[in-house]
């Protein structure tokens, strides 16, 4: 991989791509203060509208904004195309896994995985064994992360299966840039987006076989980091947020409990970890979850979205086998590259890792959300001392790649545009079919240099515009 | 609905119908205090009067030991310590809406959002600096746009059913108070009717802080009176911040909601409803006013509780 970045709006000569030329004609038109001003008056609407996320481990939960940048990423249809084909296999290969790892396991029978990477994944949960899902899908709702390396290649930096979030700041961000920036709009066709929230409430009505089943958004609460997203939603498909306390179990059913008396909830789009699911079945300290819900599960009585067990595919342990899953259950050949990685649970990969840890990039597993990994390059020296005692003691809970030069764009700060390095999670819906909407979640790193997008790090947002080709 | 969600909406409109009669409470007491008085001189007792009021007189005496109008404001008003100074309500509120605003409109939830966010720039500030007076307004214009918001884009359906039914048990009780506390203050030395300017300043100060001013001067014609304000106050149905107004609308407002499971909540409506539509005043001041409002708000307090166990419990 090369070192050189990819710039999304200039190529290497600094010449403007074409789909950006219209934006940039726009941009040297309108004056500095107007812009400063828009960008202002978006920040104040995010905070009126309560558009915010917490930070754990922040004692007082204060609620913060996520930067928006006023800047969108665009990226021409054709472009676009591919990754949209990218996606949808990787999510079909990904589910048919799931079923096959929770069934007949013919994949690890034709030994192309080690069983004990799947049987002894702690997000691999027996409960689900030869549990039959309706249409076979186990993950509804799928974000999957991808970066551009310096060549313009998109490469998948991981597969999100649990409780993928974001798709709130995607639909946000395009309703702020559209009342903000309307002219923008008018001069080019952007796809629009704003049908997910329809699209999303397809997936899991046809998540069940019922003809309009009561579907159901599960929140673990206001204090969650994400709540504003479950809030919003639920608002959006008219849905009722239920809180694990508002649900109960009775004959194996689930109920809500409303002001006219219990009603049957057929599908749960659930936004908390299996393990606080139910207290009953999994961690009994569970305050968040409904005592029986696993039963009622199992007996078929109401669909959880996404299914329970999903993790096992989304571990960073698995995900060096998903192209293999491709070609294993699709025949076909993979669309989007994974990223390299070295496994080091593998002795001969950890004495590489070792070796080079400032060069690496090294994450947990398990971990999610940006927290416990280490960007080599952008370390102190003791900091990677830290870490190496810490993946000496534990090797096979890391994994290792390159660092990747993350393709970069022109972001709003200070009032000039100096260039920042971002990445894309597209939102990939299974129901009836795999499908998605045209766009994704760019987030931005806003600091200078760095490679690390997350909220939770001094990430940010911009909007995503999916444009027709420029001749 | 979600009983929990109801609970929410209810709680929510219940918090801010509060604080906007906390800022009616503080606004008379203010615009006496800065009266003449008679015999104690600095309008100290007046400026107790909320805090009276709200029973949170013993709490304040126990911080701060002696009356000190600056104090007194800041604590009924700005204190985030004493939790049911109107910062608190507000704080409430909001984090009743944050709870449930995938269920309230946009417009609902940035209006008590954006309230919240000024209220802590105001509790920044201090009173004082703001200005007590501004600062009753500010409050009161935020509720009439919570009002507004509400009347004007929630669906007609259980959510604005419950959001209403907290907005008039919590006014019901508010103007009951107000006006006890008022009498009390007059009655306990002179006559009802008494014509002294004193108590046309007293009674004229709260018809003002109940928006009631005008509506008295239209129907009666007169300089303001117990007996009249009294009528005004609990019996005319006209007016909007009267009981028989508020438990007019409870009345109508439970017995549309569906289900069996409010019937105690329902019956307990009408018969408050019924009893008040058909008392006159008269009757009222022959029961004796203080014990006469002393009653109905315990009344109000077994509809609250009833509506409680009929929908918003997770049993």
């Amino acid at each position: 991989m090369s070192r050189s970045f990819y710039d999304e709006m200039y190529d290497a000569n600094g010449n403007c791509r074409p789909h950006y030329q219209g934006f940039e004609r726009w941009l040297l038109e309108t004056p500095s203060d107007v812009l400063a001003q828009r960008r202002r008056e978006a920040d104040l609407l995010f905070h009126r509208a309560g558009i915010t996320f917490t930070l754990y481990g922040d004692a007082q939960g204060t609620e913060r904004l996520i930067p928006f940048d006023t800047i969108p990423r665009s990226m021409p249809l054709s472009e676009w195309k591919v990754i949209e084909a990218g996606c949808t296999q990787r999510v079909k290969a990904l589910n048919l896994f799931l079923n096959d790892i929770y069934h007949e396991q013919r994949i690890l029978k034709e030994g192309l995985i080690p069983s004990e990477q799947v049987l002894a994944n702690e997000c691999y949960q027996k409960v689900m064994q030869g549990l039959d899902l309706y249409r076979n899908v186990y993950a509804h709702i799928a974000g999957v992360d991808l970066v551009r390396d310096g060549d313009g290649t998109f490469y998948v930096l991981e597969d999100n299966l649990r409780t993928p979030s974001g798709v709130s700041y995607m639909l946000e961000d395009r309703k702020m840039m559209m009342r903000l920036f309307p002219e923008l709009f008018a001069m080019q066709r952007i796809a629009p987006i704003n049908h997910y929230p329809n699209m999303l409430l397809e997936t899991l009505k046809s998540a069940c076989p019922l003809d309009n089943p009561c579907v159901v958004v599960m929140t673990p609460g206001r204090y969650n980091s994400a709540y504003f997203e479950h809030a919003f939603l639920a608002r959006e498909m008219g849905v009722e947020l239920v809180e694990g306390a508002d649900l109960f179990v009775r004959d194996e059913k689930v109920y809500m409990r409303t002001t006219a008396g219990a009603k049957q909830v057929d599908v749960i789009y659930r936004r908390l970890d299996d393990a606080f699911l139910d207290p009953s079945a999994f961690r009994k300290d569970s305050v968040l979850g409904v005592r029986g819900l696993l039963g009622a599960y199992r007996s078929g009585n109401v669909v959880l979205a996404n299914a329970v067990g999903t993790g096992v595919a989304d571990d960073k342990s698995i995900y060096p086998f998903v192209p293999d899953m491709i070609r294993f259950y699709l025949s076909e050949e993979p669309i989007l590259s994974n990223v390299p990685t070295w496994q080091c649970r593998k002795p001969e990969d950890l004495s590489h890792v070792l070796a080079h840890l400032p060069e690496l990039v090294v994450k947990e597993t398990q971990g999610s959300g940006g927290y416990g990994m280490l960007v080599g390059p952008a370390a102190t020296k003791a900091e990677i001392e830290a870490f190496r005692e810490r993946l000496k003691a534990n090797p096979a809970a890391y994994i290792a790649q390159p660092t990747l030069s993350l393709s970069t764009c022109p972001t709003f700060i200070e009032g000039k545009n100096p260039s920042r390095h971002i990445d894309l999670r597209p939102f990939v819906l299974s129901g009836m079919e795999t499908r998605l909407v045209p766009g994704g979640l760019t987030r931005v790193a806003l600091r200078e240099g760095s490679l690390v997008v997350n909220s939770s790090q001094g990430g940010g947002t911009k909007d995503t515009w999916i444009v027709e080709d420029c001749e | 609905m979600l009983s929990r969600t109801a609970g929410d909406l209810y709680w929510m409109a219940r918090y801010l119908e509060r604080a906007e009669n906390l800022a009616r409470m503080l606004d008379v007491s203010y615009s006496l205090s800065l009266m003449p008085q008679d015999g104690s001189g600095n309008g100290l007792d007046e400026l107790a009067m909320p805090l009276l009021i709200t029973g949170t007189l013993d709490d304040y005496l126990k911080r701060h030991g002696r009356l000190n109008a600056d104090r007194m404001l800041h604590f009924f008003a700005l204190d985030a310590e004493n939790p049911a100074s109107l910062y608190n309500c507000l704080a409430s509120a909001r984090s009743n809406a944050h709870a449930v605003r995938g269920r309230i409109t946009a417009d609902i939830w940035e209006n008590i959002n954006a309230t919240w966010l000024e209220m802590l720039v105001i509790a920044d500030k201090g009173l004082p600096h703001y200005g007590i007076s501004r600062f009753c307004e500010w409050v009161k214009d935020r509720s009439h746009l919570f009002r507004g918001a509400t009347i004007g884009t929630v669906l007609r359906s259980d959510a604005y059913s419950f959001i209403r039914i907290g907005t008039f048990l919590e006014r019901a009780d508010n103007t009951l108070r107000l006006l006890d506390a008022r009498y009390k203050l007059m009655g306990e030395r002179e006559d009802p009717d008494d014509r002294s300017a004193r108590a046309y300043y007293q009674w004229s100060a709260l018809l003002r802080a109940l928006s009631s001013f005008e509506a008295f001067a239209e129907l009666y014609r007169g300089s303001p009176r117990a007996r009249k304000v009294a009528e005004l106050l609990l019996l005319r149905s006209e007016l909007p911040r009267s009981l028989s107004s508020c438990l007019e609308e409870l009345q109508g407002i439970l017995a549309s909601l569906p289900g069996d499971n409010g019937r105690p909540a329902k019956r307990l409506a009408a018969e408050l409803d019924a009893r008040v539509r058909y008392t006159v005043i008269d009757e009222v001041f022959e029961h004796g006013l203080h014990d006469w409002i002393t009653e109905s708000i315990e009344q109000l307090q077994e509809l609250g509780d009833a509506i409680h166990s009929a929908y918003l419990e997770v049993a």
